[in-house]
């Protein structure tokens, strides 16, 4: 016989878990020849943004968007979710507390996802390198497939980054899902050394 | 402005008065004083907005200096009514009744320096460090330079050229090599 409360306590268990999925993700594997390269052109010239913003960056993505540099011109535009989206802009300092929001948005993006260190700090800090609660380098947390340098970069150089960007997708080389993929567990130990209150699930998407 | 820094002396024995301009004054009290001496300033002489709560470390002397400013709307005039705790056990009475806003810098003093407020609503509840685990970043005796380089993965190769350097470098190049070269010495010797 089982309580009321008990049948409930259970039912929210099932609830949490059905949420989550535990499972560690899996690389895909690259198809040799000419439908690999399709599917190439094709990751290129569907890039949807997922609309977050941390730091400064974020003021430079507005214009970006809207009627002056209209980066819709390109066929790309933001998205208010992650699980639409398959382009992350990290835009500028990344704090701890922030840091947990990336990873977390990063891992509920579907494959394939690409993510773009915008500003200096991405890369080393920027002037917050000597800072107690922002990261260093972000390819540490997450991978990142390409950066633009600047403080703060201007939305021409981000347009140059996609660019930059959209070759590599062409030529194969932007590959980050697959290596975080594969370098699953030096992700999660850098994640855990920084984020002390870690109350996420494993993986989740 | 004046009368005003005379009654404060009668009532609560303000020391250290600092007329920095005529519109903004600074002076201490004791830690006991502090609350009526904010509550009196608010409603007798008109000091209704509450500007902020800062606090600074005085490691030397072993306590933390708190500011308390205030702002006169009618006469456009500043007070900052200083105090200082014991930087031991550093704990301050809470003025959230006062004012609703004092429980943001109340809650972010918490967090920053260590400095307990008892009474205040939410006061553990950290803004941005969550689940920090160290002394609070902004006390003297937390290096953050040790602590960025420790955990937060430097990548190497970084150097800096502040406007010093670059234009003795620029302008004097022989004396530059020699001072550089001094204090290549000199570190070597350490």
């Amino acid at each position: 016989m089982t309580m009321i409360g008990e049948e409930n306590k259970n039912e929210k268990k099932n609830f949490d878990t059905e949420l989550f999925c535990d499972a560690v993700p899996k690389e895909v594997p690259r198809i040799n020849g000419i439908i690999q390269k399709f599917y190439d052109w094709a990751q290129a010239n569907s890039l949807w943004i997922l609309a977050f913003g941390t730091g400064c960056g974020s003021i430079e993505m507005r214009p970006l968007y809207t009627a002056r540099y209209d980066i819709s011109r390109f066929g790309m535009a933001p998205r208010p979710t992650p699980r639409q989206s398959n382009l992350f802009i990290i835009s500028g300092y990344a704090s701890v507390k922030t840091l947990k929001r990336i990873v977390r948005s990063y891992e509920q993006m579907q494959n394939p996802k690409f993510v773009m260190g915008l500003g200096s700090c991405t890369v080393n800090g920027g002037m917050y390198w000597d800072s107690y609660n922002t990261i260093n380098r972000l390819d540490h947390y997450i991978p990142v497939d390409t950066y633009v340098a600047g403080c703060m970069p201007r939305p021409e150089a981000l347009i140059a980054g996609f660019e930059d960007l959209k070759k590599r997708i062409k030529e194969g080389r932007a590959e980050g899902a697959n290596e975080y993929a594969k370098n699953f567990e030096w992700y999660k130990a850098n994640q855990k050394k920084v984020i002390k209150d870690w109350d996420m699930p494993d993986y989740n998407w | 402005m004046e009368e005003m820094i005379e009654r404060i002396k009668l009532k609560f024995n303000a020391k250290d008065i600092n007329r920095q301009k005529a519109t903004l004054v600074f002076f201490s009290v004791e830690k006991k004083d502090l609350e009526a001496c904010v509550l009196y300033m608010k409603e007798f002489e008109g000091y209704s907005n509450l500007t902020m709560i800062s606090a600074t470390d005085w490691i030397e002397t072993g306590t933390f200096g708190l500011t308390y400013h205030l702002h006169n709307y009618k006469n456009r005039t500043d007070v900052g009514i200083k105090t200082y705790i014991d930087r031991k056990n550093p704990s301050m009475v809470s003025i959230n009744t006062l004012w609703a806003g004092a429980r943001v810098f109340e809650r972010e003093l918490k967090e920053m320096f260590g400095i307990d407020f008892p009474g205040c609503p939410r006061v553990d509840d950290p803004f941005a460090l969550e689940g920090w685990d160290n002394l609070p970043p902004m006390r003297k005796d937390f290096d953050t330079v040790k602590y960025s380089e420790e955990t937060y993965f430097p990548r190497p190769g970084r150097s800096t050229k502040d406007n010093v350097t670059q234009m003795e470098e620029k302008l004097y190049a022989v004396e530059a090599e020699v001072k550089k070269g001094i204090a290549k010495t000199v570190r070597k010797n350490k």
